[in-house]
């Protein structure tokens, strides 16, 4: 369970796993047995007629007879709902689809998988550092004409521009996360009369004092998890910095002793500098851990009113606890610190590993609108076509959330720690994580964080 | 890492039988010999000697192993702080962890000889043997939880303080920032700004606590009135908001209890104690007095020790090695004890020692060679310290818990991905396991000349 719920949290997540050996140990067992359920259910369900949908634009090859394997992260229901987008696919071609999970360090299963001779037909990629890193190695495919041409049809440019890496188009970003996201607690609300959701960076700090003052912990921050503290920087930062500045720090073009580095900080301690906000203090939230940040807020004798993070936090509300999404349990974006809301954004993208028609026609399949909706129809999944019919989405609260990711247009940001090296935005207990931990520990030293953050960025751009 | 495992495994296999050129005392050929130790040899070639000499060539070269850079890893660790604090808590590790675990075991196993049910608590010392190193981390880490109601430790330690020192009413509770005159005047106390006059109730609202969370059956707030030095200390939020601030709004609850001081020129002149409807009263001596509300009022409930925080973090990873090493320990000493010649002892008691003296004396000096072994395997099974520390550790605190073995581990494979580095602090790690394991083969030799 808790390793299932953990993999839907971040693409960063993957990466910090390796922190938590017994999650890892759980996922690994998990990942075993799913493969085991995985291919039996495909056995059963190979039986595809090859009849074309009428009614799409869509135009698939016929496939009968291949076999083409995919391989993700996801395990459990995650697996489960996009085993539903493969059987349509099988549906409309023919061909036999395998999935394979990744387990926890897709990378690394990748590169072990391509070294052995036998990659994968598709892969989805959490983080774009590794789309890079696979493009500049030369063991993905570009993209063909037909998939290109649904990609340019359905996705926007910012989109689009994410799976391309030196002049060329290599994947489709099928899957989204939209990480400026405030989950509240209405009953909290309720009880301190607020009726307004804050839209500003100042309004969100008055709620909080209003929520403090009527005896909810106002804000639950889990600090334990050094990636939620880059995703409040991330947010803070694009909001107030702009976009240009921050893909200029995302690539470490403008250093983290920057003033507007320094402003986002500051801004970040008029709350983490509050204990009276903080739901158990900046003690507490140093000693909680994601998930825990999430059922803090929705269970137990005094829950606290809010919690950040990206929309797989409703994974973690409909496992964890009791409230009901989108009664007890609402949302609503990340208040503006500038001019507008800002947008920080996850995914997974697809790439070829294999050249052949079925790889590309698969990749054409997921950059349509038809295996969007039927994705979008499974629940707990964001897709970034803006073409698709958005009423698909199976809840009120995923529609609204897809509605601000859509609606960011070309200004959404892919998540800044999940661009940087490994070593700097990945890493449990180092780099930019264990830097904003004792930011957070004493938020009054934003000079010393700077420096700190600086000086590992520094070491690790130049060996990454 | 694999040569931190087999460094260690190596002490025992270097001693080999040395092989006599012509035919031995029972007859055996040379090429005979050899035959029969070459599965040994080659065994103890691929899993030994192979990886020590591949970790030092690999220390010699960069993250990707195609640059030669000479000793540069070896510069590196020395001057990343991480790596420092690592060196700086396996010393503390080595120092303290051995040393106890073995007095712990000396005393259990002295101890179990003498009472009734000691095989019995033998088996529960040694229990924790029994389980992995990962789960014991993983009930560590809920022991030392910082929540007293989900971690044992500090369950305890919090039942501890509660005798001792009773809580305060309204945990929690503060002036409203806005709509009071009262400021913090320093150890958690709060003190208005102007003064209580006679005639003119003070008014001191608070907020901070839900009102459906009051202790008792709150009655609601009433506005005092009357010529004296009175006033009203009450919740200032009703369920659901509204309301002005400041003001005592119909609906909204009475604190009652709540010590109010009347404080001229730093001094208390009086005090009383807000009633049931949250008024109270001062004597006519306090008329132009600050009114101040002791921190008593809000102190907040004892949250417990911070375990797993910066300062405690690696003597709380060591207390629950020794939980776990405690038993090995006893056992072998115990085992040590069964061999010591009772009349000795019996001849000291005679003698007139009392029981430290034959203890200190005459006990402990025959088991020393035990002590000497289960010492030294614990230093060795201290250095490569790992499982423990990765997990217990939490993500905030895990650079002041480092040690050698993990930061070689996240070093090379954890972010960084850099494996000379690695290999480097695996080296390093060879290089201080070394003289422990020359002092071990020294015991070794004249044990065996004896």
């Amino acid at each position: 369970m808790n390793g299932a719920v953990m993999r839907s949290t971040s693409s960063k997540n993957r990466t910090l796993r390796a922190a938590k050996p017994a999650a890892a140990l759980l996922a690994a067992a998990l990942a075993l047995a799913l493969t085991g359920c995985g291919g039996s259910d495909n056995k059963s369900d190979n039986g595809g007629s090859g009849a074309s949908e009428s009614g799409s634009s869509l135009k698939l090859p016929k496939l009968d007879g291949q076999t083409l394997e995919v391989a993700a992260v996801w395990t459990g229901p995650e697996q489960e709902n996009f085993l539903k987008v493969l059987d349509e696919f099988k549906k409309r071609t023919g061909a036999k689809v395998n999935f394979v999970p990744t387990g926890n360090n897709t990378s690394t299963f990748l590169g072990t998988k391509i070294q052995g001779g036998k990659p994968p037909d598709v892969a989805f990629l959490p983080q774009v550092g590794v789309l890079h890193q696979f493009a500049d190695k030369g063991w993905l495919k570009p993209l063909g004409a037909d998939a290109q041409a649904q990609l340019e049809k359905n996705f926007s440019k910012g989109w689009v521009d994410l799976g391309a890496w030196k002049g060329k188009q290599y994947g489709v970003y099928a899957k989204a996360a939209n990480k400026s996201l405030v989950w509240y607690n209405t009953a909290a609300f309720d009880a301190a009369g607020i009726t307004a959701t804050p839209k500003t960076w100042k309004d969100f700090l008055t709620t909080a004092q209003t929520l403090s003052d009527a005896g909810s912990p106002a804000v639950s921050i889990g600090g334990a998890d050094g990636w939620t503290l880059t995703d409040w920087f991330e947010n803070v930062y694009l909001s107030q910095a702009g976009p240009e500045k921050y893909d200029q720090l995302a690539t470490h073009k403008i250093k983290w002793t920057d003033p507007s580095v320094k402003e986002a900080l500051t801004t970040l301690a008029q709350l983490w500098g509050k204990n009276d906000l903080i739901a158990g203090g900046t003690k507490g939230a140093l000693n909680t851990e994601f998930p825990k940040s999430v059922t803090q807020t929705f269970s137990g004798g005094t829950p606290a009113a809010m919690v950040f993070e990206g929309d797989f936090v409703a994974a973690n509300i409909n496992a964890d606890t009791k409230a009901k999404m989108g009664t007890d349990a609402k949302v609503f974006p990340f208040p503006a610190v500038g001019s507008d809301s800002p947008v920080v954004s996850g995914g997974d993208v697809a790439v070829a590993l294999k050249d052949g028609k079925g790889a590309q026609a698969l990749l054409t399949f997921l950059a349509s609108t038809d295996a969007a909706e039927i994705w979008a129809a499974q629940g707990g999944i964001l897709s970034p076509n803006k073409e698709m019919d958005q009423s698909k989405y199976k809840d009120a609260i995923t529609r609204q959330i897809a509605k601000a990711l859509i609606g960011a247009g070309d200004k959404f940001r892919f998540d800044m720690s999940d661009q940087a090296p490994a070593a700097f935005g990945g890493t449990a207990g180092i780099g930019e994580w264990k830097d904003l931990q004792d930011f957070l520990r004493n938020p009054k030293d934003v000079a010393g964080t700077q420096q700190k953050l600086e000086a590992d960025a520094a070491k690790a751009y130049a060996a990454g | 890492m694999t040569t931190v495992a087999n460094s260690t495994g190596g002490a025992g296999a270097l001693p080999t039988p040395s092989v006599s050129p012509r035919k031995s005392v029972s007859g055996t050929r040379l090429w005979v010999a050899v035959l029969f130790l070459l599965p040994a040899l080659v065994l103890l070639g691929a899993l030994v000697v192979y990886p020590i000499g591949y970790s030092i060539w690999r220390s010699l070269y960069d993250a990707d192993g195609s640059g030669f850079v000479g000793l540069k890893n070896y510069g590196d660790i020395f001057s990343n702080s991480a790596t420092l604090t690592a060196v700086r808590n396996t010393a503390i590790w080595v120092a303290v962890a051995p040393a106890l675990v073995t007095a712990l075991g000396l005393i259990f196993a002295v101890l179990t000889e003498r009472v009734r049910w000691g095989t019995a608590f033998k088996l529960i010392v040694f229990m924790p043997m029994a389980i992995s190193m990962l789960a014991a981390g993983i009930i560590f880490r809920l022991v030392y939880e910082q929540d007293p109601n989900l971690g044992a430790a500090n369950a305890v330690a919090k039942s501890i303080h509660d005798t001792f020192v009773s809580s305060s009413v309204y945990p929690g509770a503060r002036p409203n920032a806005t709509a009071s005159d009262l400021k913090p005047s320093g150890g958690g106390s709060f003190t208005s700004t102007g003064t209580v006059h006679a005639g003119t109730p003070a008014l001191l609202p608070l907020v901070g606590i839900a009102p459906n969370k009051l202790p008792g059956s709150p009655e609601n707030a009433k506005a005092a009135s009357g010529s004296g030095v009175t006033g009203t200390v009450w919740l200032d939020f009703k369920l659901g908001g509204g309301g002005t601030k400041g003001k005592v709004d119909p609906g909204e609850k009475a604190l009652k209890g709540v010590k109010v001081e009347a404080v001229k020129d730093g001094k208390v002149v009086a005090s009383a104690k807000s009633g049931a409807d949250g008024t109270f009263a001062l004597p006519a001596k306090a008329d132009g007095a600050q009114l101040r509300l002791p921190s008593s009022n809000f102190s907040a409930p004892y949250s417990g020790i911070d375990w797993l925080g910066p300062t405690l973090v690696t003597p709380a990873i060591i207390g629950s090695y020794v939980w776990m090493w405690a038993g090995f320990a006893m056992v072998l000493i115990a085992a040590g004890l069964a061999g010591v010649d009772r009349n000795l002892l019996e001849a000291a008691r005679v003698d007139g020692a009392n029981e430290w003296q034959v203890f200190r004396r005459v006990t402990v000096p025959l088991l020393a060679p035990v002590l000497i072994v289960v010492l030294i395997t614990l230093m060795i099974n201290v250095m490569k310290i790992f499982d423990l520390v990765y997990i217990i550790a939490p993500q905030p605190s895990q650079d002041d818990a480092n040690v050698l073995a993990l930061q070689l581990f996240l070093s090379s494979f954890g972010g960084g991905g850099n494996e000379g580095i690695g290999s480097a602090i695996g080296v390093l790690l060879l290089l201080l396991v070394l003289p422990v394991m020359l002092v071990n083969i020294r015991r070794l030799r004249k044990e065996r000349e004896r």
